[in-house]
């Protein structure tokens, strides 16, 4: 702080620190602290607010409790979305190690400009292509048939599949991303040094690769999973019957029930698994916020 | 060994990369199909009457001006926000400094549609209704946390002996930020303002929440989703992805310049 104000002088200090107050009180941490106290009080009547019936509860979070829908969409969506970070590392780590490490470096600012494409299309946009594609009169289905690999057209939007696919298909360059920076900061020698000094390509990876990709790892793994958690476009548009997402019923209770209160208390569940998904993430690969954060 | 293993990494890689752009090219077909439901098998007949729909399209037009004025208000206030946020974290250390990075940092690790929830019911408290500028004050909490960010890496190269050099020179602090502090910062901030602007149009679950009756392209297109698809919205995705790549295209050509700029300079004794 007086740091600061040796460097840039007393004005410019306080215009700096204004900005920044603005920024975490106002837009950040005092919206978190109302929705969280929010969600701790009934919905009521406009008249009846401040009155003798509006007082501090976990009457919403009993709402959720009590429903064993509500915690099965829960679960679920936990579940799925651990789902969705693994197969998106799955996929990733070769990609990462190919581009960092085996292709030649004339190739791979093309291939970073192909892949930046989709980056930058929007999510509604992609989830969309995966809506055209994966419908029952849709090209995959009349492709394949074309083909002669099926020969009825294959219900592709039915349980969680279709989510599946458009979540992988969505967050996948987040995970490659960091993941890339990781594994390119890694010195080629070693991995030489490893096979020279006759480790098999496995353990060249879990012994040498693997941990220095780590910080990389975990923040594709925390964004991914954020981001799946979270998402309300992909499993609206390629919802089958039987598949619901917690998001959705955040959305219900916001938008057709019009109680927000019990959505705040949601919306605060939702909030609280993405911060343990954070936490664990960084005790089980050892990594400060500042790693994940690049 | 080694040869046939790359070559199933190549071979990966292609296929990755067909994963990746087929979709795209896939929607964007389907917009020149004259069939009702979008799709480019099997093929109808070329039309551009998609295209003449959307142009016709009115409510599309209210979006697409929403959408500009929010992404230009997001800009202007996490621009300035996230480049003093960098400059104050880049002078304090400890403690301090984690609790601060904590806090900086965890609207880009909360769900978006949390962020839309507390920004509508905090405002709401003040009596301030939903709408356009909710959405933009919701985008801006995480949007400032990118161009922080990228602002405090672009600190880390900056040689601070620079600014004392000119306070001893008799320099006041406003002309330290303002000739030697902010143009070392400059491509950090473009940078920022270009993301910012890019996140901000391409947002949909905080804007979602905020939004109130008003539209933005990314609802528009969900609703337009949702109740009855025709291929107008391939036209527009057609449109949108278009100018997605001229924008990649640009940003890296301008990257590889500057790049080349740096590897002719001499380098520093």
């Amino acid at each position: 702080m007086r740091d600061l104000i040796r460097r840039y002088g007393a004005p410019l200090a306080g215009v700096f620190v204004v900005l920044t107050a603005f920024w975490l009180l106002v837009l950040v941490i005092l919206p978190y602290l109302y929705l969280f106290e929010n969600s701790f009080r009934p919905y009521l009547p406009v008249v009846d607010i401040g009155g003798p019936k509006d007082v501090y509860s976990l009457n919403n979070y009993l709402t959720f409790f009590e429903s064993p829908i509500h915690i099965y969409v829960f679960f679920v969506t936990i579940i799925y979305s651990s789902v969705v970070t693994a197969l998106c590392f799955a996929i990733a780590y070769p990609l990462a190690y190919y581009l960092s490490k085996v292709a030649t470096s004339a190739v791979v600012p093309t291939l970073f400009l192909l892949l930046l494409i989709p980056l930058w299309v929007s999510e509604i946009l992609r989830s969309f292509a995966w809506f055209i594609i994966l419908a029952l009169k849709g090209p995959l289905n009349y492709g394949l048939m074309g083909l002669g690999i099926i020969d009825q057209p294959v219900r592709w939007m039915s349980g969680f599949r279709s989510i599946i696919i458009g979540l992988v298909y969505t967050y996948v360059l987040f995970m490659l991303f960091p993941v890339y920076n990781a594994v390119q900061s890694l010195d080629t020698n070693q991995i030489e040094a490893a096979e020279d000094l006759g480790s098999p390509w496995w353990r060249t990876h879990w012994r040498v690769i693997l941990p220095h990709a780590k910080p990389g790892i975990a923040s594709g793994a925390v964004t991914v999973f954020m981001l799946s958690a979270g998402s309300i476009l992909v499993p609206t548009l390629l919802a089958s019957t039987t598949s619901r997402w917690f998001t959705e019923i955040i959305q219900q209770w916001m938008f057709e029930s019009q109680d927000w209160n019990t959505g705040s208390a949601y919306a605060f569940l939702l909030m609280l698994i993405c911060t343990v998904f954070v936490t664990l993430v960084m005790r089980v690969f050892r990594v400060r916020l500042s790693d994940i954060a690049k | 060994m080694k040869a046939r293993s790359n070559f199933l990494f190549h071979a990966y890689m292609v296929a990755f990369l067909a994963y990746m752009l087929l979709p795209l090219i896939v929607m964007g077909g389907a917009a020149f199909n004259d069939s009702r439901f979008p799709s480019v098998y099997p093929w109808v007949g070329w039309t551009d009457r998609w295209f003449l729909d959307l142009w016709n399209d009115g409510r599309m037009w209210v979006a697409f001006r929403n959408t500009i004025g929010v992404a230009l208000a997001v800009v202007v206030m996490s621009v300035p926000i996230g480049t003093a946020a960098a400059i104050l974290i880049n002078s304090v250390g400890g403690t301090a400094r984690s609790v601060l990075y904590g806090f900086m940092i965890a609207p880009v690790l909360t769900p978006g549609a949390v962020i839309g929830i507390s920004t509508l019911l905090f405002w709401n408290k003040f009596s301030v209704p939903a709408g356009l500028h909710l959405s933009a004050v919701g985008q801006t909490s995480y949007i400032s946390a990118f161009v922080m960010l990228l602002v405090l890496a672009r600190l880390q190269s900056f040689d601070r002996a620079l600014e004392e050099a000119a306070l001893d020179l008799g320099a006041s602090h406003a002309q330290v930020v303002r000739r030697i502090l902010l143009p070392h910062l400059y491509p950090a901030i473009g940078a920022g303002a270009a993301i910012a602007f890019f996140q901000s149009v391409e947002n949909f679950n905080t804007t979602l929440f905020t939004r109130g009756t008003y539209d933005t392209l990314t609802v528009y297109v969900f609703s337009r989703v949702r109740s009855g698809i025709t291929p107008t919205i391939n036209a527009l995705a057609l449109i949108l992805v278009t100018l997605t790549i001229i924008g990649a295209l640009w940003y890296e050509i301008s990257r590889r310049r500057t790049m080349r700029r740096l590897a002719l300079r001499p380098a520093p004794a």
